[in-house]
């Protein structure tokens, strides 16, 4: 199915969630509000229309220097794939810096567990609902979120 | 060996106990093969593939610190690794000697991030360090050759 | 009667710490183990022992300077890495690739996909215990380390594969070398197929250990060959084809138990199937330029900047600061030999990439380990640990 077209269906069914669909490459990404996104996740992967039951990637990116952006500091990006019709699709949520909170998908697609895990360590973004939430990759006495744009590259 | 070279008859040689103690270390210098990152890659094609063949120089790997009598690190070590590349070197007997292979392990390479101990020699010393990213087989047996040098020129008796 | 016999018998639960130093955990993986007797209740894997901070790193270099540490992440197969994130980049920018770059690209990555499969047939069959066929598989790698330093300079971290194109043209007296090896490799992989296909410790060790069903192995976000064993017909060098994938003819081997031993089989089924593509690369190589046509992204020759101004002066500034890229963000996943390894890069315009995010195909793979192992005796967690082929630098970055 046409990306564009998975992004209509998304603003139909979930109305006023969609705020912006935007294509690059031929890649569309949609950005929506944060409150539904498990909603949004479910319905994308059990739609029999769409079923986008992999999910490629789960990260975050922190847009504090980004030139030009106006919007919320950090981006939660998820990259879907159906592997039965080979469509993808990206879905996007901004967080506000003072309180990086978004709904964890881990029960949706159990491999969003250690992505998630990944980007709380590592962006130290929190994801409600999440049954594990540690440090992964550094130690769990570790200060600080490397990835973030404060952060020096050599450390503090 | 010295200047009472075939004095005695034939089965006999002379030599110092330095000497003695030191050829015998050094032909049988065994491993713990500590391979951490691309380096150990590298190792294992040289000590397992059968073109370059490692156990001539004595050199058998050992996966455990207390048989083995050399610390070969490969690899770029990293902050959370540190504490435990110090315990397995405090666990070996003396004599013990440290390789570091790779850039990563000899001054951290092109990791210079939060994240990476810049250098071995921060944590435990080193005795020979192997340069490359990562070295060639060739070069970790001129590392051991090396080694075998330095062994070769120590005193235990007169110190 | 001894008092001894007269105890209760305690039964407790014990934690059993394996790694992160470990012969059989391929690198610096830590197990943290629950044991009922020798039946794993309870499985959490610590990765980050080799946690190096690439992605930070990736975002203070340019476009250019990141391809060697692209080397680092699988330091197996490397070529692959490179070129998944250069085919990235050239979506991100739109660059045109020439055919016989594409071509050359095609039959490295596979040269380099059988170079990371025989370490994997080597280790996996070393820790369960048949020690011959590790020293035969790395016998064969040489030989195709032979190769890559022929076409490259190096063994392992290549590089070669640049943007726009590839570093240089492949010298001449590589395709006899190349063939030789098609005509050599073919047989002796049978003679190790051969050797632990119908072992009866190799059977026990495998069929029915780590079994993961087809809807979970998706669901866990399994891919490559550890996904294709559960029977999920996913390999991306056919959905999304790229190099010149899409022009040759190549079968996608599929198993159907989903176990250490349908695994062991699609890998093996994998390699006899790279062997075809590299026949095919070198009977239908196109002949052209190996750098794109593109004149802000192609890297002058060598030659050129020796003698003309204009080309050193786009050289200085290639290698200095590289061109500035499009706004934008792209994900492109390419088949790398462990699964599907993703960029995801943002632009912000500059030469630089805003942010790079390495999806990396074995930090998934560990991630399933733990329903993978549980259930299983002690001992099924080396085979389990050969299964998923994993590699630590690509797990940790």
């Amino acid at each position: 199915m046409d990306p564009l077209q998975i992004a209509k269906m998304v603003e139909e069914k979930f109305a006023g969630q969609v705020l912006d669909t935007t294509t690059y490459a031929g890649q569309v990404s949609i950005m929506v509000k944060k409150d539904l996104i498990r909603d949004i996740c479910l319905y994308l992967k059990d739609d029999p229309s769409l079923k986008m039951d992999h999910l490629a990637d789960l990260t975050a990116v922190d847009y504090s220097t980004y030139p030009g952006d106006t919007g919320l500091r950090f981006e939660v990006v998820y990259n879907l794939i159906s592997i039965e019709y080979r469509h993808r699709i990206r879905l996007k949520v901004r967080v506000p810096e003072e309180d990086p909170r978004v709904d964890t998908v881990s029960s949706i697609w159990q491999t969003a567990n250690w992505h998630e895990r990944e980007t709380f360590d590592l962006m130290g973004i929190k994801f409600d609902g999440h049954p594990d939430l540690r440090r992964i990759l550094l130690p769990e006495d570790w200060e600080g979120h490397p990835l973030r744009k404060e952060y020096p590259l050599k450390g503090y | 060996m010295g200047v009472v070279q075939n004095l005695f008859e034939d089965g006999y040689i002379t030599t110092t106990v330095d000497g003695f103690l030191n050829y015998c270390r050094a032909s049988s210098i065994w491993p713990m093969t500590f391979g951490l990152a691309c380096c150990a890659i590298e190792m294992i094609q040289y000590y397992s593939a059968p073109q370059h063949d490692f156990d001539r120089f004595g050199t058998v790997p050992r996966p455990s610190p207390r048989q083995s009598d050399l610390l070969l690190v490969a690899g770029t070590l990293t902050k959370k690794m540190a504490p435990i590349v110090r315990r397995v070197y405090d666990q070996m007997p003396e004599p013990r000697y440290v390789i570091a292979m790779g850039s990563c392990a000899g001054s951290g390479g092109i990791f210079n991030t939060y994240s990476v101990v810049q250098g071995v020699d921060n944590i435990i010393p080193v005795d020979v360090y192997i340069p490359g990213c990562p070295p060639r087989p060739e070069a970790l047996m001129n590392g051991i050759i090396k080694l075998q040098e330095k062994i070769k020129k120590e005193h235990y008796i007169r110190k | 009667m001894s008092a001894s016999s007269t105890k209760e018998i305690v039964q407790k639960e014990i934690t059993l710490n394996m790694g992160p130093q470990h012969p059989a955990t391929h690198g610096v993986l830590r197990l943290v183990l629950d044991l009922q007797g020798e039946t794993v209740v309870g499985c959490d894997a610590r990765p980050g022992y080799l946690h190096r901070g690439i992605e930070k790193w990736m975002e203070s270099r340019t476009y250019h300077q990141i391809i060697p540490m692209t080397d680092r992440l699988e330091y197996i197969t490397c070529m692959n890495n490179n070129l998944g994130y250069v085919v990235a980049v050239e979506k991100l920018a739109n660059i045109e690739v020439p055919e016989r770059a594409q071509f050359i690209r095609t039959l490295m990555a596979e040269l380099t996909r059988l170079s990371g499969h025989l370490v994997w047939l080597g280790t996996h069959a070393l820790d369960i215990g048949a020690m011959t066929v590790c020293m035969y598989t790395l016998r064969e790698r040489e030989f195709i380390l032979d190769l890559t330093e022929m076409v490259t300079g190096a063994r392992q971290t290549v590089s070669y594969v640049r943007i726009g194109g590839v570093r240089n043209d492949i010298p001449r007296d590589f395709f006899d070398k190349c063939r030789e090896f098609t005509e050599i490799f073919p047989k002796r992989l049978e003679e190790y197929d051969t050797l632990i296909r119908e072992n009866r410790i190799w059977l026990q060790r495998t069929v029915g250990i780590g079994v993961f069903s087809a809807a979970d192995a998706v669901n866990y976000g399994l891919t490559g060959g550890t996904l294709r064993g559960s029977g999920v017909n996913y390999d991306l060098r056919k959905v999304e084809p790229y190099a010149a994938y899409d022009k040759v003819d190549f079968d996608v081997p599929l198993g159907k138990n989903g176990d250490v031993y349908d695994r062991y089989i699609v890998r093996i089924n994998e390699m006899r199937q790279s062997v075809r593509i590299i026949k095919q690369c070198l009977d239908m190589m196109p002949s052209g330029p190996v750098v794109t046509p593109d004149p802000r992204y192609a890297i002058p020759e060598k030659m050129n900047v020796m003698k003309s101004m204009e080309s050193l002066a786009h050289q200085f500034v290639l290698m200095s600061k590289w061109v500035p890229m499009p706004k934008g963000e792209v994900y492109v996943a390419t088949e790398a030999p462990k699964g599907e390894l993703g960029f995801y890069i943002v632009s912000d315009g500059s030469g630089r990439p805003y942010r790079i995010k390495i999806r990396a195909p074995s930090y998934v793979h560990v991630s399933a380990l733990a329903k993978m192992v549980t259930g299983h005796m002690v001992a099924d967690v080396i085979s389990c640990i050969g299964t998923i082929d994993i590699v630590l630098g690509e797990v940790d970055r």
